[in-house]
């Protein structure tokens, strides 16, 4: 127990303040060079003319527009600048014609009608739609909503605003591998339960809840569900009705779409009841009300309609750009995934064949290859980001990194905190070339050998110290 | 009529890889060169001539947007990545 506080004070507290503070533990020798190493924040800056700009692997924070999506999106910000609710002439009707059209473009990649979408500004204001308006349009008789603990910190605070109300929620807790204990859940669920929200696919670890069985069981209890599926539309095959789902929040900077606009895919059959968040003219069926950007939605179709023909493109692995072997996936009828789970599994076993005390967090079955989230034994992770400075990674969710602690979701899953401080978090996307993977994970394995050569803490253990049982002593 | 039709696709192909490789950004030249190359190589032995007037008026339009990409990137210029070779 002491020396497990001890390791955190070593590693966590001191987070942001010198190393050389960190590696002037009782008895241990201190290399000259390293005390002299840079102050630690990770200052922000902006690149210089001729500095050569870092390589992108943090796809979960964000993606890069797709050139085509821009391309649809151009004439609606140059020439067609048109109101679409204006019903009185050709501006509005052809800003019109271009979201009902991109409506439909949303619906189709989801399998849903396009009169259950409603335009929103991002996932984020989709979720709080779909939580606090669910659960205040039915507070009358039905007063508990369930989420889990590994959500992102929409859900987590709108479910944080509701228990101010006077709901009453519950966290759920996931297992070790990320995911949820369905029978827990069946448990958890009351008679006056409204709504359980679950994303499809974790944002920081990857992991790919049981949506199909989690809407089944809701189905069976009268619960309406609801899942943050940002990072997993256009990149999983999604069907609404398939899913049994009710809610579901889309978000367009996640697949390759413009940023500030998001979807949100709300049930008519059985019929899910909001009570809007944003009063007004009664656009969007009155559950959002306010001009619809149409060239933000316009951009948003075009990035999943594209999403839709690469998942429907037949690719079998093979030919010149797949020079990996082939696992027990072979038959991935995805273009994009293909070549993702392909490029993630060359990062992975290229990292963790070369240096050891590396762990994967999270389910290593059911996740979404792209986004890897590993953490490195006696290594500190932001000094790890900041050696990694030509590759732009994350160690946590962007949403989070303001504050030093480590990710709650690696906590949720019972992390021990060491190592929770020392994850990076890879993200592999459409545009991920080979090169920079294979440039990652040779910088990263020399980073890390680099900075293990440093810590007093390997060295303890390559002597065969068993660190848990330490006793460390105050100076 | 086959024999002009396969010249027509192999100088469309030329003509996509050529503006393919024009684009500034790393990443979105290496897709497209990528992409455009898979989706002929998956296409090959398609033979039914709607399909293929339909497939061709696709790679015609990618072309297209291709073009006008590349314009907007060279506007837009910024640094190289990391991984680039050294323009010599």
């Amino acid at each position: 127990m002491m020396s497990r506080s001890v390791t955190r004070k070593l590693l966590g507290s001191i987070r942001g303040v010198s190393t050389s503070a960190r590696l002037n533990c009782p008895g241990a020798p201190a290399s000259a060079p390293a005390a002299q190493r840079g102050r630690e924040l990770i200052k922000s800056r902006e690149l210089e003319k001729d500095e050569l700009r870092p390589l992108y692997m943090d796809f979960q924070a964000t993606t890069p527009m797709d050139p085509r999506v821009l391309d649809a999106m151009l004439p609606y910000q140059v020439n067609y600048y048109g109101n679409p609710h204006s019903r009185t002439h050709a501006y509005g009707w052809e800003s019109e014609t271009a979201m009902e059209k991109a409506r439909k473009q949303v619906a189709d990649l989801i399998g849903a009608d396009p009169r259950e979408i409603v335009f929103t500004s991002g996932a984020t204001e989709s979720n709080n739609m779909s939580i606090k308006g669910v659960a205040r349009f039915y507070k009358a008789r039905k007063k508990h909503v369930i989420t889990t603990q590994t959500e992102h910190k929409c859900v987590l605070d709108s479910c944080r605003v509701l228990e101010s109300e006077g709901f009453d929620v519950t966290y759920m807790p996931v297992k070790s591998n990320g995911l949820i204990d369905l029978q827990q859940l069946v448990e958890t669920i009351r008679p006056d339960t409204s709504l359980v929200s679950v994303m499809t696919v974790n944002n920081e670890i990857g992991v790919k809840q049981p949506i199909k069985e989690i809407g089944t069981i809701c189905r069976s209890k009268n619960v309406f569900f609801h899942t943050d599926a940002a990072q997993a539309v256009g990149k999983i095959p999604i069907n609404v009705s398939e899913l049994k789902v009710d809610l579901m929040s889309i978000s367009g900077h996640k697949i390759y779409g413009p940023k500030g606009v998001g979807a949100l895919f709300v049930r008519r059959r059985p019929r899910v009841r909001i009570e809007p968040l944003q009063s007004g003219g009664g656009q969007e069926r009155g559950l959002r009300s306010g001009t619809v950007p149409t060239p933000l939605a316009v951009g948003l179709g075009a990035a999943c309609e594209l999403a839709q023909q690469e998942m429907e493109q037949v690719f079998l692995l093979g030919g010149k750009t797949c020079k990996a072997k082939l696992t027990k996936q072979k038959l991935f009828i995805c273009y994009d995934h293909a070549r993702v789970s392909m490029l993630a599994t060359r990062l992975v076993q290229k990292i963790m064949t070369e240096i050891p005390d590396v762990v994967m967090n999270g389910d290593p079955d059911q996740r979404y290859p792209g986004c890897i989230n590993l953490s490195f034994a006696y290594v500190e992770g932001e000094s790890l980001l900041m050696a990694l400075k030509d590759v732009a990674l994350s160690s946590g969710s962007a949403c989070t990194s303001a504050s030093l602690e480590p990710s709650y979701v690696l906590r949720a899953i019972g992390t021990d905190e060491d190592l929770a401080h020392s994850s990076i978090r890879f993200g592999i996307g459409r545009f991920t070339t080979e090169e920079e993977v294979d440039y990652t994970a040779e910088k990263c394995i020399q980073q890390v050998r680099r900075l293990r050569e440093m810590s007093p803490l390997w060295e303890m253990v390559q002597e065969g110290i068993d660190l848990k049982s330490i006793k460390w002593t105050q100076h | 009529m086959a024999a002009s039709s396969r010249a027509q696709v192999l100088s469309l192909y030329r003509s996509l890889l050529k503006e393919s490789r024009a684009f500034p950004s790393y990443n979105y030249r290496t897709y497209a060169l990528r992409r455009v190359r898979d989706a002929f190589r998956e296409n090959r032995s398609v033979k039914d001539p709607q399909a293929l007037e339909l497939l061709l008026n696709k790679a015609r339009d990618s072309l297209a947007i291709i073009q006008r990409q590349v314009s907007v990137g060279r506007m837009y210029e910024t640094q190289r990545t990391v991984v680039e070779p050294e323009p010599k």
